[in-house]
């Protein structure tokens, strides 16, 4: 062996240094650096206290009425996926908002940015869509605007919808509202939105095909504050997934939240699917998903009323909020070992073996 | 859902765990050679209900971690060429080259497709006749032989526009190089239970031999986890060495013999530069002459640049051969983090900085 060989084996990276002056994926991808783009730029812009609710919707009150408001845009791809459509994810996405800040949707403005070239079919397909799922929950679509953007700019169409509602609940359900030994519930199985999306995008083929859970949950939410029940927060499982919105919670209200892994229902053909192809369900985005912060005393009733809306889905308490305890979201895993649940990080990617 | 629930069985689990704790009389070092092992161990908390008893070092079994950066370059330099596909499993797109990666150089109009199986890179072939498809053949023994496949039927069905990018690397020859080093504090190995899957485990026998070490052939549930832990923690404590198969419902001593032969058929032993180890002697896999129209490297004339790799901050390499952990490096989690990695081992799925980002940063 010579010199040079006998040298320690040293090891160079020269990584590359993403360039923090520009915007990449992972920006909108629900994890920390989503959170650190809408903390240091977008509320450091539009500070106001109404902002700084951190809730899915505002609170605004007006001349004695408590409204909720909130916006959302929609740039999925591929349009059409299993179980779905951009257009029902629109109506649902902004329904939902409005429904975890405790509110009834009542108007919904949307504005379309159209690639020029799009074919019109599809757009009446979609249209037609958004409108059976606003009439599904309850709310006219009354305002909207129309763009359109050169053909290569876009992927085809984009979406953005406002939506508004009356708060049925005082106080409404929001993060400081969060108690120890309130009960965490689920209202169904997780992880079946990212994976029929993914295996659209990428035409990997399961057997049978997974479909998306994308849903109104105004129905689900209504049912629980028109039979009474006080509900501390709601907050829907969707971009970065279970865990994200757990992380959110805890990190807004200052507790600790306690999970049982094997309490968190995921459908046999999910986990395989992610088994397979190195996801974690607890990471994989949900459009028909929410978390019910509830006292105690009213977890079956919760759980009960669940499931004879959905007697498909398997509602489930999955864990309870403590105390600080120095770790946002603890969580028992599979065989019995408490360790931090962490928000996501960067993007999910498929893994080699 | 069966062959994972059992297996994941938390009563199961911590008599296992409690029976390694009891049986140690000593702390003893045990790599796991494999990224997949080393995830589930941090992901289910192994490796913290086992301490002080067992030391679990994490070994170089991540493929895209150990892929040279002049691999990367040229892959990056392939999807650049505007006829060219580059097609590649998923983890690889972030792993930086010496300037960019394959996920930037999407970004910048490469055209990179990501696939699940070498064979989805032969059928995009099929599909775009007009296009070369270029197949980044990266990963050890559990992705050559469907490589391999991938190469024997774009032979078959003549396909002229099909070809490797190869980065094949084999794990005993990486074990050799750790144990041979005067420094080496590894006591016992896990290997891994897909690799001694295709490749049997006869081959570790030497290796065992030789080093006077016990290989305990292992899987990846937790359950699976423990009962090597368990063998391999009950070889020390006697004083044995050898080669044990505690993952028998899938590995037998020859392998999967059709997809060696396979294997065999299509590569042959070459010398490998390992990002993070060095060049190591016999340590890969390249395409044999009889299917020189298949390797892209020929195919397209490619010369990788002898660009030296510069020092950084980094660490990976020492946390590649298991000597530091990555809870040592200074970048770890504060300049180093999968939104901005520093090191390959923070990129992928099964590097060992990722794991300890993902599951104990906090």
């Amino acid at each position: 062996m010579d010199e040079k060989e006998k040298q320690p084996i040293t090891w160079s990276c020269p990584l590359e240094q993403r360039d923090k002056s520009k915007i990449v994926l992972a920006h909108g991808g629900g994890g920390t650096l989503m959170h650190q783009l809408i903390k240091n730029v977008f509320e450091n812009a539009f500070k106001n206290p109404l902002l700084q609710q951190h809730h899915d919707s505002a609170f605004l009150n007006i001349q004695g009425v408590k409204l909720a408001f909130t916006t959302d845009s929609f740039v999925v791809k591929p349009l059409f996926f299993p179980g779905g459509d951009i257009g029902k994810l629109a109506v649902c996405g902004t329904v939902n908002d409005l429904a975890m800040a405790g509110a009834c949707p009542l108007y919904m403005s949307t504005g379309f940015i159209l690639e020029e070239g799009l074919e019109m079919d599809i757009l009446q397909r979609i249209v037609q869509t958004m409108k059976r799922e606003a009439d599904h929950a309850g709310v006219s679509i009354v305002t909207g605007d129309t763009k359109v953007i050169n053909n290569s700019s876009g992927d085809g169409l984009y979406i953005n919808t406002s939506g508004i509602g009356i708060v049925k609940q005082d106080p409404p359900p929001c993060p400081s509202q969060i108690q120890p030994d309130d009960c965490i519930l689920i209202n169904g199985d997780i992880g079946r939105h990212g994976l029929a999306v993914l295996n659209a995008r990428e035409e990997i083929h399961f057997d049978p095909e997974l479909e998306s859970d994308c849903m109104s949950l105004v129905p689900a939410v209504l049912s629980l504050l028109n039979s009474g029940i006080p509900v501390h927060c709601l907050r829907d499982c969707t971009r970065g997934g279970l865990s994200s919105a757990l992380n959110e919670l805890a990190e807004e209200s200052g507790l600790s939240f306690y999970i049982r892994e094997e309490d968190i229902p995921i459908r046999d053909d999910v986990r395989g699917a992610c088994e397979i192809l190195g996801l974690n369900p607890l990471y994989v985005a949900n459009e028909g998903r929410f978390i019910a912060f509830v006292p105690k005393q009213y977890v079956s009733e919760v759980l009960q009323i669940w499931q004879d809306l959905y007697p498909d889905l398997t509602p489930k308490q999955i864990g309870f909020v403590s105390e600080n305890k120095g770790t946002p979201v603890i969580l028992e895993n599979a065989i019995g070992i408490e360790l931090a649940l962490p928000m996501l990080s960067g993007e999910q990617l498929p893994r080699i073996c | 859902m069966k062959y994972m629930d059992e297996y994941r069985n938390p009563q199961l689990a911590k008599n296992l765990i409690r029976e390694i704790k009891q049986s140690a009389h000593r702390t003893w070092n045990i790599m796991e050679v494999c990224g997949g092992q080393t995830h589930a161990i941090l992901r289910f908390g192994i490796d913290r209900a086992l301490t002080p008893e067992v030391q679990l070092i994490h070994g170089p079994g991540c493929p895209v971690c150990v892929t040279p950066i002049q691999k990367i370059d040229l892959a990056i330099q392939l999807a650049l060429e505007t006829d060219i596909i580059l097609c590649s499993f998923g983890d690889m797109l972030r792993v930086p080259g010496s300037k960019t990666s394959l996920l930037s150089a999407r970004g910048q109009g490469a055209n990179v497709q990501t696939v699940y199986s070498p064979l989805d890179s032969v059928k995009i072939a099929q599909q775009n006749l007009d296009k070369q498809i270029v197949f980044f053949a990266v990963g050890f023994e559990t992705t050559a032989p469907v490589n391999a496949m991938a190469v024997k039927k774009a032979k078959e069905l003549g396909l002229a526009n099909f070809s490797l990018l190869c980065a094949q690397v084999l794990v005993p020859p990486a074990m050799e190089v750790l144990l041979s080093d005067p420094y080496c504090q590894i006591q016992g190995f896990l290997s891994a239970g897909h690799v001694c899957t295709v490749m049997g485990y006869h081959e570790y026998e030497p290796i065992a031999e030789k080093y006077k070490i016990p290989i305990v052939v292992t899987g990846f549930e937790p359950v699976d986890l423990l009962l090597g832990i368990k063998e391999c923690v009950r070889m020390l404590e006697d004083g044995k060495y050898g080669v044990q198969n505690a993952y028998t419902r899938s590995v037998r001593r020859e392998g999967n013999v059709p997809a060696q032969q396979l294997m065999k058929e299509i590569f042959e032993v070459c010398d490998q530069h390992w990002r993070g180890l060095g060049s190591i002697p016999r340590s890969g896999l390249r395409l044999k002459s009889d299917y020189a129209d298949y390797d892209a490297e020929k195919k397209f004339h490619l010369i990788p640049e002898k660009n030296e790799e510069e020092q950084t901050v980094c660490i990976a390499g020492e946390i590649l051969q298991g000597k530091k952990k990555p809870t040592d490096c200074p970048a770890f989690a504060t300049i180093c983090t999968p939104e901005n990695p520093i090191g390959a081992p923070m990129v992928s799925n099964e590097g060992a900085c990722s794991a300890y980002y993902q599951y104990e940063k906090r």
